[in-house]
Protein backbone atom coordinates (compact mmCIF):
# COMPACT_ATOMS: atom_id res chain seq x y z
CA UNK A 1 0.00 0.00 0.00
CA UNK A 2 2.64 2.34 0.82
CA UNK A 3 4.26 1.45 -2.73
CA UNK A 4 0.53 2.51 -4.00
CA UNK A 5 0.55 5.57 -2.24
CA UNK A 6 4.11 7.03 -3.46
CA UNK A 7 3.25 5.97 -6.57
CA UNK A 8 0.21 7.88 -6.32
CA UNK A 9 1.99 11.37 -6.58
CA UNK A 10 4.48 10.08 -9.12
CA UNK A 11 3.90 12.61 -12.07
CA UNK A 12 1.53 15.22 -9.81
CA UNK A 13 2.40 18.40 -10.22
CA UNK A 14 3.62 20.22 -7.05
CA UNK A 15 1.90 22.69 -4.84
CA UNK A 16 3.78 25.62 -6.78
CA UNK A 17 2.08 24.72 -10.12
CA UNK A 18 -1.21 24.57 -8.71
CA UNK A 19 -0.84 28.06 -7.20
CA UNK A 20 0.20 29.26 -10.37
CA UNK A 21 -2.61 27.60 -12.45
CA UNK A 22 -5.23 29.25 -9.81
CA UNK A 23 -3.05 32.27 -10.55
CA UNK A 24 -3.29 32.34 -14.50
CA UNK A 25 -7.25 30.70 -13.71
CA UNK A 26 -7.91 34.33 -11.74
CA UNK A 27 -6.01 36.54 -14.49
CA UNK A 28 -7.88 34.58 -17.57
CA UNK A 29 -11.69 35.15 -15.43
CA UNK A 30 -10.56 39.18 -14.92
CA UNK A 31 -9.80 39.43 -18.26
CA UNK A 32 -13.52 37.60 -19.89
CA UNK A 33 -15.26 39.83 -17.30
CA UNK A 34 -13.19 43.15 -18.51
CA UNK A 35 -13.25 41.84 -22.32
CA UNK A 36 -17.24 41.49 -21.81
CA UNK A 37 -17.40 45.41 -20.47
CA UNK A 38 -15.30 46.91 -23.25
CA UNK A 39 -17.56 48.23 -26.31
CA UNK A 40 -14.07 47.76 -29.04
CA UNK A 41 -14.59 43.90 -28.29
CA UNK A 42 -18.46 43.34 -28.67
CA UNK A 43 -17.45 42.13 -32.80
CA UNK A 44 -14.72 39.78 -31.97
CA UNK A 45 -16.55 38.82 -28.33
CA UNK A 46 -17.12 35.59 -29.24
CA UNK A 47 -13.94 34.07 -30.27
CA UNK A 48 -12.36 35.92 -27.61
CA UNK A 49 -13.88 34.37 -24.69
CA UNK A 50 -14.09 31.28 -26.39
CA UNK A 51 -10.36 31.36 -26.78
CA UNK A 52 -9.80 32.34 -22.94
CA UNK A 53 -12.67 29.83 -21.32
CA UNK A 54 -10.69 26.85 -23.97
CA UNK A 55 -7.54 28.10 -21.95
CA UNK A 56 -9.19 27.69 -18.56
CA UNK A 57 -10.85 24.31 -19.46
CA UNK A 58 -7.17 22.62 -20.59
CA UNK A 59 -5.46 24.65 -17.79
CA UNK A 60 -8.01 22.74 -15.14
CA UNK A 61 -8.33 19.21 -16.96
CA UNK A 62 -4.43 19.33 -17.77
CA UNK A 63 -3.01 20.23 -14.43
CA UNK A 64 -6.34 19.93 -11.62
CA UNK A 65 -7.69 16.57 -13.13
CA UNK A 66 -3.73 15.20 -13.87
CA UNK A 67 -4.79 14.28 -17.75
CA UNK A 68 -1.42 16.06 -18.45
CA UNK A 69 0.64 13.87 -16.96
CA UNK A 70 -1.50 10.64 -16.16
CA UNK A 71 -1.76 7.54 -18.39
CA UNK A 72 -3.00 8.05 -22.16
CA UNK A 73 -6.50 5.68 -21.59
CA UNK A 74 -7.45 8.51 -18.85
CA UNK A 75 -7.20 10.65 -21.81
CA UNK A 76 -9.05 8.86 -24.45
CA UNK A 77 -11.68 8.02 -21.87
CA UNK A 78 -12.45 11.45 -21.58
CA UNK A 79 -11.40 12.90 -24.97
CA UNK A 80 -13.55 10.58 -27.20
CA UNK A 81 -17.18 11.40 -25.13
CA UNK A 82 -16.00 14.75 -25.21
CA UNK A 83 -15.55 14.97 -28.69
CA UNK A 84 -18.65 13.62 -29.52
CA UNK A 85 -20.64 15.96 -27.10
CA UNK A 86 -18.99 19.12 -29.32
CA UNK A 87 -19.83 17.67 -32.54
CA UNK A 88 -23.51 16.40 -31.71
CA UNK A 89 -23.59 20.19 -30.48
CA UNK A 90 -22.13 21.72 -33.70
CA UNK A 91 -24.81 19.79 -35.49
CA UNK A 92 -28.14 20.64 -33.42
CA UNK A 93 -26.63 24.37 -33.88
CA UNK A 94 -26.70 23.44 -37.85
CA UNK A 95 -29.65 21.81 -37.52
CA UNK A 96 -31.85 24.55 -36.23
CA UNK A 97 -30.27 26.91 -38.47
CA UNK A 98 -28.79 28.27 -35.19
CA UNK A 99 -25.16 28.80 -37.01
CA UNK A 100 -25.35 28.98 -41.46
CA UNK A 101 -22.37 28.30 -43.89
CA UNK A 102 -23.48 31.30 -45.63
CA UNK B 1 -5.72 -11.87 -5.37
CA UNK B 2 -6.63 -9.87 -1.91
CA UNK B 3 -3.93 -7.20 -2.69
CA UNK B 4 -5.59 -6.77 -6.20
CA UNK B 5 -8.94 -6.89 -4.79
CA UNK B 6 -7.37 -4.29 -2.29
CA UNK B 7 -6.07 -2.11 -4.69
CA UNK B 8 -8.76 -2.18 -7.21
CA UNK B 9 -6.17 -3.42 -10.10
CA UNK B 10 -7.56 -4.13 -13.68
CA UNK B 11 -5.31 -5.63 -15.78
CA UNK B 12 -3.98 -2.41 -17.22
CA UNK B 13 -2.28 -1.68 -13.77
CA UNK B 14 -4.59 0.93 -13.79
CA UNK B 15 -7.04 1.43 -10.59
CA UNK B 16 -10.70 0.81 -11.88
CA UNK B 17 -12.58 3.10 -9.49
CA UNK B 18 -10.40 5.56 -11.26
CA UNK B 19 -11.05 4.58 -14.89
CA UNK B 20 -15.06 3.97 -13.87
CA UNK B 21 -14.64 7.52 -12.67
CA UNK B 22 -12.88 8.86 -15.90
CA UNK B 23 -15.84 6.98 -18.23
CA UNK B 24 -18.45 8.38 -15.61
CA UNK B 25 -17.00 11.90 -16.53
CA UNK B 26 -17.07 11.43 -20.00
CA UNK B 27 -21.01 10.42 -20.14
CA UNK B 28 -21.75 13.45 -17.95
CA UNK B 29 -19.49 15.44 -21.09
CA UNK B 30 -22.50 14.00 -23.34
CA UNK B 31 -25.34 15.30 -20.60
CA UNK B 32 -23.93 18.69 -20.18
CA UNK B 33 -23.08 18.60 -24.08
CA UNK B 34 -26.86 17.75 -24.56
CA UNK B 35 -28.27 20.72 -22.22
CA UNK B 36 -25.69 23.17 -23.96
CA UNK B 37 -26.59 22.18 -26.62
CA UNK B 38 -30.29 23.11 -26.04
CA UNK B 39 -29.88 26.26 -24.40
CA UNK B 40 -27.99 27.75 -27.42
CA UNK B 41 -30.68 26.29 -29.79
CA UNK B 42 -33.26 27.91 -27.79
CA UNK B 43 -31.47 30.99 -27.32
CA UNK B 44 -32.77 34.52 -28.52
CA UNK B 45 -35.86 32.43 -29.14
CA UNK B 46 -38.33 33.45 -26.18
CA UNK B 47 -41.18 35.92 -27.09
CA UNK B 48 -41.86 37.04 -23.78
CA UNK B 49 -39.53 38.30 -21.47
CA UNK B 50 -36.83 38.50 -18.85
CA UNK B 51 -34.23 38.25 -21.30
CA UNK B 52 -31.05 37.36 -20.54
CA UNK B 53 -30.11 40.99 -21.50
CA UNK B 54 -31.90 41.91 -18.68
CA UNK B 55 -31.67 39.62 -16.24
CA UNK B 56 -28.14 37.89 -15.76
CA UNK B 57 -26.00 39.62 -12.94
CA UNK B 58 -22.57 39.23 -14.29
CA UNK B 59 -20.32 41.31 -11.33
CA UNK B 60 -22.39 38.03 -9.10
CA UNK B 61 -21.72 35.28 -11.48
CA UNK B 62 -17.91 36.35 -11.70
CA UNK B 63 -17.14 36.01 -8.00
CA UNK B 64 -18.96 33.12 -7.36
CA UNK B 65 -16.93 31.70 -10.76
CA UNK B 66 -13.89 32.73 -8.72
CA UNK B 67 -15.43 30.95 -5.80
CA UNK B 68 -15.29 27.77 -7.59
CA UNK B 69 -11.85 28.06 -9.27
CA UNK B 70 -10.43 28.25 -6.27
CA UNK B 71 -12.63 25.24 -4.72
CA UNK B 72 -10.21 23.96 -7.35
CA UNK B 73 -7.33 24.64 -5.70
CA UNK B 74 -7.88 24.03 -2.37
CA UNK B 75 -9.44 20.19 -4.11
CA UNK B 76 -5.76 19.94 -5.07
CA UNK B 77 -3.85 21.40 -2.22
CA UNK B 78 -6.09 18.83 -0.22
CA UNK B 79 -5.67 15.98 -2.46
CA UNK B 80 -1.32 17.02 -2.06
CA UNK B 81 -1.62 17.09 1.76
CA UNK B 82 -3.58 13.92 1.82
CA UNK B 83 -0.68 11.55 0.04
CA UNK B 84 1.87 13.53 2.45
CA UNK B 85 0.12 12.46 5.24
CA UNK B 86 -0.64 15.73 6.88
CA UNK B 87 -3.62 15.07 8.65
CA UNK B 88 -4.37 18.61 9.46
CA UNK B 89 -3.54 20.54 6.68
CA UNK B 90 -5.70 17.96 4.40
CA UNK B 91 -8.75 18.69 6.95
CA UNK B 92 -8.10 22.17 6.34
CA UNK B 93 -8.41 22.07 2.64
CA UNK B 94 -11.10 19.24 2.30
CA UNK B 95 -13.45 21.65 4.63
CA UNK B 96 -12.30 24.20 2.64
CA UNK B 97 -13.40 23.30 -0.74
CA UNK B 98 -16.72 21.45 0.64
CA UNK B 99 -17.06 25.37 1.84
CA UNK B 100 -16.41 26.98 -1.53
CA UNK B 101 -18.92 24.83 -2.50
CA UNK B 102 -21.49 25.79 0.05
CA UNK B 103 -21.13 29.67 -0.97
CA UNK B 104 -21.02 29.00 -4.78
CA UNK B 105 -24.54 26.98 -3.89
CA UNK B 106 -25.19 29.65 -1.92
CA UNK B 107 -24.91 32.41 -4.45
CA UNK B 108 -26.88 29.91 -7.13
CA UNK B 109 -29.82 29.89 -4.15
CA UNK B 110 -29.47 33.95 -4.18
CA UNK B 111 -29.85 34.33 -8.19
CA UNK B 112 -32.87 31.53 -8.55
CA UNK B 113 -34.53 33.52 -5.79
CA UNK B 114 -34.10 36.68 -7.66
CA UNK B 115 -34.97 35.49 -11.06
CA UNK B 116 -38.51 34.36 -9.92
CA UNK B 117 -39.35 37.27 -7.94
CA UNK B 118 -38.18 38.90 -11.47
CA UNK B 119 -40.62 36.94 -13.19
CA UNK B 120 -38.15 34.11 -14.79
CA UNK B 121 -39.33 30.65 -13.94
CA UNK B 122 -38.93 27.35 -15.43
CA UNK B 123 -42.30 28.00 -17.07
CA UNK B 124 -41.65 31.60 -18.36
CA UNK B 125 -40.31 31.38 -21.38
CA UNK B 126 -37.98 29.55 -23.30
CA UNK B 127 -34.71 31.02 -21.64
CA UNK B 128 -36.22 30.01 -18.18
CA UNK B 129 -36.60 26.43 -18.97
CA UNK B 130 -33.20 26.35 -20.74
CA UNK B 131 -31.51 28.32 -18.41
CA UNK B 132 -33.11 26.37 -15.00
CA UNK B 133 -32.27 22.97 -16.33
CA UNK B 134 -28.41 23.82 -17.11
CA UNK B 135 -28.21 26.08 -14.13
CA UNK B 136 -29.95 23.75 -12.14
CA UNK B 137 -28.56 20.29 -13.13
CA UNK B 138 -25.06 22.01 -12.66
CA UNK B 139 -26.38 22.57 -9.05
CA UNK B 140 -26.89 19.22 -8.13
CA UNK B 141 -23.77 18.36 -9.42
CA UNK B 142 -21.90 20.42 -7.15
CA UNK B 143 -24.55 19.80 -4.43
CA UNK B 144 -23.59 15.53 -4.67
CA UNK B 145 -19.80 17.15 -4.67
CA UNK B 146 -20.17 18.89 -1.55
CA UNK B 147 -21.47 15.74 0.24
CA UNK B 148 -18.78 13.16 -1.15
CA UNK B 149 -16.46 16.19 0.28
CA UNK B 150 -18.22 15.86 3.70
CA UNK B 151 -18.08 12.50 3.66
CA UNK B 152 -14.35 12.42 2.91
CA UNK B 153 -13.84 14.90 6.33
CA UNK B 154 -15.64 12.56 8.56
CA UNK B 155 -13.25 9.99 7.60
CA UNK B 156 -10.29 12.00 7.93
CA UNK B 157 -11.53 12.92 11.64
CA UNK B 158 -12.39 8.86 11.97
CA UNK B 159 -8.70 8.68 11.11
CA UNK B 160 -9.55 6.52 7.87
CA UNK B 161 -8.15 8.71 5.64
CA UNK B 162 -4.17 8.24 5.11
CA UNK B 163 -1.98 8.42 2.77
CA UNK B 164 -3.31 4.99 1.53
CA UNK B 165 -6.32 5.96 0.61
CA UNK B 166 -5.18 9.12 -1.18
CA UNK B 167 -7.02 7.41 -4.47
CA UNK B 168 -10.28 8.13 -2.61
CA UNK B 169 -9.55 12.08 -2.17
CA UNK B 170 -8.40 11.58 -5.90
CA UNK B 171 -11.97 10.76 -7.12
CA UNK B 172 -13.21 13.11 -5.68
CA UNK B 173 -11.04 15.36 -6.90
CA UNK B 174 -11.19 14.64 -10.69
CA UNK B 175 -15.52 14.81 -9.80
CA UNK B 176 -14.97 18.27 -8.52
CA UNK B 177 -13.23 19.34 -10.98
CA UNK B 178 -15.44 18.57 -13.20
CA UNK B 179 -17.98 20.29 -11.99
CA UNK B 180 -15.61 23.53 -12.11
CA UNK B 181 -14.64 22.60 -16.04
CA UNK B 182 -17.96 22.43 -16.67
CA UNK B 183 -18.67 25.68 -15.35
CA UNK B 184 -16.45 27.64 -17.09
CA UNK B 185 -18.16 26.63 -19.99
CA UNK B 186 -21.93 27.47 -18.66
CA UNK B 187 -20.05 30.88 -17.41
CA UNK B 188 -18.97 32.04 -20.89
CA UNK B 189 -22.10 30.46 -22.99
CA UNK B 190 -24.79 31.81 -21.03
CA UNK B 191 -23.57 34.51 -19.07
CA UNK B 192 -20.96 35.96 -21.46
CA UNK B 193 -21.95 35.28 -24.62
CA UNK B 194 -25.55 36.95 -24.43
Amino acid sequence: MSEQSSNHEQGHPGVGTYLTVAAVLAIITLVEVGVFYVPAFQNILAPVLLTLSGAKFVLVVGFYMHLKSDHQLFRVIFTVPLLIAIAVGVALLFLFGVVTLT
Amino acid sequence: MSEAVAGHYTSTGLDSRKIGLWTFIGSECLLFGSLISTYLVYKGKSVVGPTPQEILNIPLTSISTFDLLMSSLAMVLALAAVSRGDKVWSRVWIATTAFLGLVFLGFQVYEFTSFVHEGLTLQANLFGSTFFVLTGTHGAHVLAGVIWLLTLLVRSFQGKLGPEKAMNVELAGLYWHFVDVVWIVIFTVVYLLQ
